[in-house]
């Protein structure tokens, strides 16, 4: 029994060394090895999946990208790891990954508890019903005794539970597994209502033959704050990432985009685009990386707008408004901080 | 004598009457399904509501799967305009996404101009099954079998050969230490030969074929960029070679008299057993990183190879116990009786009549082990199942389910009714029970 005593204090001693050693210096290690080792969702329409060629693409791996561009110059320097659930966040404190990209709600628990830092909010979503459009249900109001397709052991379950009971409705769940369980279900009628996130609705109705006949109600019961986060200890490293993220958005606020950002770089009348740009004070230089870091970023992969319109836009297949995400000055959210 | 009676008796057949066919209903067709489909009231109840079934499932099925199936297309909604263009109402497959993903589903993201060498591995593979599958074959030709793990690994990963032919060494190095235990302890090493033996190799293994960078060199092809049915292979083909050695031995050492080597076995196989294959491969994909340096962990492939090896090796020794439970003693007895030693009786008596017994077993693990390839999903390797999500997610495909699976399940099935088949005929060559 000693004896085993033993064995696991050197197997906790040797995993502290090992997590105290992943957390130093991540940029120069990043450097080192010569690319981004980025997490990423196994396949979530628009924001992660493969195309036919095989390269990983998508809203939140476009995220992991610019980063790749930031350091490397090169959009291309990144591998990728594909994570689930289950193992996104092990992957990312046992410093298999350097960065996790993959619609991750950015919780109270995950970012104390679980030790890791959100660098800022890529996606602002929120749980949204679909109904059939022959039901004639325009408020989730309406839904008392539905029965609602719903996924276990996820926060939906919880937010569905909590909005009707202050509703004081009753609903029946049918308990699903995955999306695609959920889709055959919906579409047979096995269920009035499909619950999941607003994005994920967009993106299976968008998949239906007849997607006009499914309305999405206009009740969001939750806020699901989505973004790419790092571990705890390694505040340059993350701010690397948040950088990276924040230039994408800065460069859509102040109009800098893929095809204008070569121009701009030569030097513009506007003094906030010049230092994101590199051609006023040393601002790449503070966070350890290129002066022309910005430039790098939105020349490959372009700005929120663009990354947003190319990905999950109105013109694309998933077909989401800007809703909550768009700018600040637009009505919505997203509000980087200044570049000063 | 006989004139007498060709005089008295009307009429003598000068030869046999011709058998005459058997009744119409114990011959041909009539026969058959009467023995094996209408052999007694309930049995003919039950045929007649298979067959009911089977023609109610059969035609629609026939009519998604051919009939109004899609072929070609780029994307689920050009299937459908397709369909809906033929006057196709209702369900179809909408074969077109397996049709553009093929390629992912064989190799995962293997880069393209580098196809030939996991479609060379596996002919190989078949080349060095052959020996050891078929006794036609010459005895000599295991060698290549033995060498083809290394070839393997050096075709699929790449790299230069130098490390690959240092770590063909690794056995021989093994071989060399257990000579020099049996010399030292006077021709009679056993166990303890064979631990230092595998000992010399793994620490040769370890340390040696990392210093050479030299020789022909393969473009070195990342453990991330391999997936689809080559994982599922890779994965379960290393399982099931590796595990039936391991099991023969942890089998061999919970019958042991040793009680050191008796308790370590029953500890291993009792602990591997008692814990469900998907936590040890969440120990494999997150746990084991910790105890790494960041950076110097061992490939996930790798890792994942090892967790299933060790799973399958523990159902494998019981499975073998069995066989050597079955045996009476009397073989044992007879084996010591003839002046054997423990190794010579186990290889030359005991174990060939002990693995004959176990082959149903033994392949009923394999067949498990190769299907519970699939669950490496759940730790987001891309293996056939796991590969469906990213190809789901991309836009074009969103919303086709049955298709994938049809698919993935098809080629599991060829594979294991195979192994099935061959385990057959295994059991039909070595029958030589009491009949």
């Amino acid at each position: 029994m000693k004896r085993n005593l033993l064995i696991g204090a050197v197997a906790a001693a040797a995993g502290m060394t090992a997590a105290g050693a992943a957390s130093a210096a991540t940029l120069d290690d990043v450097k080192a090895k010569g690319f981004v080792q980025c997490g990423v969702a196994t396949g979530v329409p628009g924001f992660a999946y493969t195309e036919a060629s095989g390269e990983w693409t998508g809203f939140d791996v476009a995220v992991c990208r610019a980063v790749a561009a930031a350091i490397f110059g090169d959009a291309q320097a990144v591998k990728f790891t594909p994570t689930t659930g289950k193992t996104r966040f092990t992957a990312l404190a046992s410093g298999e990954i350097d960065m996790l990209a993959r619609n991750t709600t950015w919780t109270f628990s995950r970012d104390v508890d679980l030790k890791f830092t959100f660098v800022g909010v890529n996606y602002y979503d929120g749980q949204g019903f679909m109904v059939p459009k022959a039901l004639g249900v325009t408020s989730a109001k309406e839904l008392d005794g539905a029965t609602v397709c719903i996924q276990t052991g996820t926060t939906t379950e919880l937010n569905l539970a909590d909005y009707f009971r202050i509703n004081n409705m009753s609903y029946e769940p049918v308990p699903i597994e995955t999306n695609a369980e959920a889709q055959q279900k919906y579409l047979a009628n096995a269920c009035d209502v499909y619950t999941t996130d607003a994005s994920g609705l967009a993106a299976t109705r968008s998949t239906f033959e007849a997607p006009k006949d499914h309305v999405i109600l206009p009740e969001i019961i939750s806020k699901e704050p989505l973004g790419p986060l790092v571990r705890h200890g390694d505040s340059e490293w993350a701010d690397v990432v948040r950088w990276a993220f924040n230039a994408m958005v800065i460069a859509e606020e102040l109009g800098v985009t893929s095809e204008n950002v070569e121009e701009m770089a030569k030097g513009t009348d506007n003094p906030e685009i010049n230092r994101m740009l590199g051609t006023e004070g040393e601002y790449g230089a503070m966070l350890g990386l290129d002066k022309n870091f910005a430039v790098n970023i939105i020349k490959t992969v372009g700005n929120y707008g663009e990354v947003f319109n190319e990905f999950i836009g109105p013109d694309t297949a998933i077909g989401l408004e800007r809703g909550l995400n768009a700018q600040w000055t637009q009505g919505g959210l997203l509000y980087a901080p200044p570049f000063r | 004598m006989s004139d007498v009676h060709a005089q008295t008796v009307a009429y003598v057949a000068p030869s046999q009457i011709p058998p005459s066919p058997p009744p119409a209903r114990e011959r041909g067709a009539v026969k058959w399904l009467r023995a094996n489909l209408f052999s007694s009231i309930s049995n003919g109840i039950l045929t007649v509501i298979a067959i009911l079934i089977i023609a109610y499932a059969l035609p629609a099925l026939v009519q998604w799967a051919f009939v109004d199936a899609v072929w070609s297309a780029g994307s689920l909604s050009e299937c459908r305009e397709i369909a809906a263009a033929r006057g196709v109402e209702g369900a179809f497959a909408c074969w077109a996404v397996i049709n553009e993903r093929f390629n992912q589903f064989l190799f995962g993201f293997y880069p393209e101009e580098l196809y030939w060498r996991p479609i060379l591995t596996f002919l190989l593979m078949f080349a060095a099954a052959a020996p050891i599958l078929f006794n036609a074959i010459p005895r000599k030709a295991l060698i290549g079998s033995a060498l083809f793990p290394f070839v393997a690994y050096w075709l699929l990963w790449g790299g230069p050969a130098a490390p690959v032919i240092l770590a063909i060494i690794g056995p021989v190095v093994g071989y060399v230490a257990f000579r020099f235990v049996e010399k030292a302890m006077h021709g009679d090493a056993g166990a303890t030969g064979m631990v230092v033996g595998a000992l010399a190799m793994v620490l040769w293994w370890s340390f040696v074929p990392g210093l050479v960078d030299a020789g022909p060199a393969l473009e070195p092809v990342e453990s991330a960029r391999m997936g689809g049915f080559m994982l599922a292979l890779i994965i379960g083909i290393t399982g099931i070679a590796a595990s039936l050695p391991f099991g023969i031995l942890l089998a061999l050492g919970r019958k042991s008299d040793l009680i050191f080597i008796k308790t370590l076995s029953v500890i291993f196989i009792e602990f591997i057993r008692g814990v469900p294959l998907i936590t040890l491969l969440f120990v494999a994909s997150s746990v084991l990183n910790y105890f790494f340096p960041p950076g110097t962990a061992l490939d996930l492939i790798l890792r994942v190879v090892i967790m299933a090896t060790l799973f399958a090796s523990a159902y494998m020794a019981e499975v073998i116990r069995g066989g050597l439970a079955a045996l009476p003693s009397g073989q044992y007895e007879a084996a010591d009786s003839l002046g054997l030693d423990y190794w010579k009786s186990m290889r030359l008596i005991i174990l060939p009549q002990a693995l004959k017994i176990s082959i149903p077993g033994i392949v009923n693990t394999f067949i498990g082990l190769f299907k519970d390839t699939t669950l490496v999903s759940v730790i987001g390797l891309l293996d056939p199942v796991g590969i469906i999500n990213p190809i789901r997610a991309d836009s074009n495909w969103n919303g086709i389910v049955w298709e994938f699976y049809v698919f993935v399940g098809l080629f599991f099935w060829v594979f294991c009714f195979g192994m099935s088949r061959y385990s057959m005929y295994l059991e039909r060559k070595l029958a030589t029970d009491h009949r």
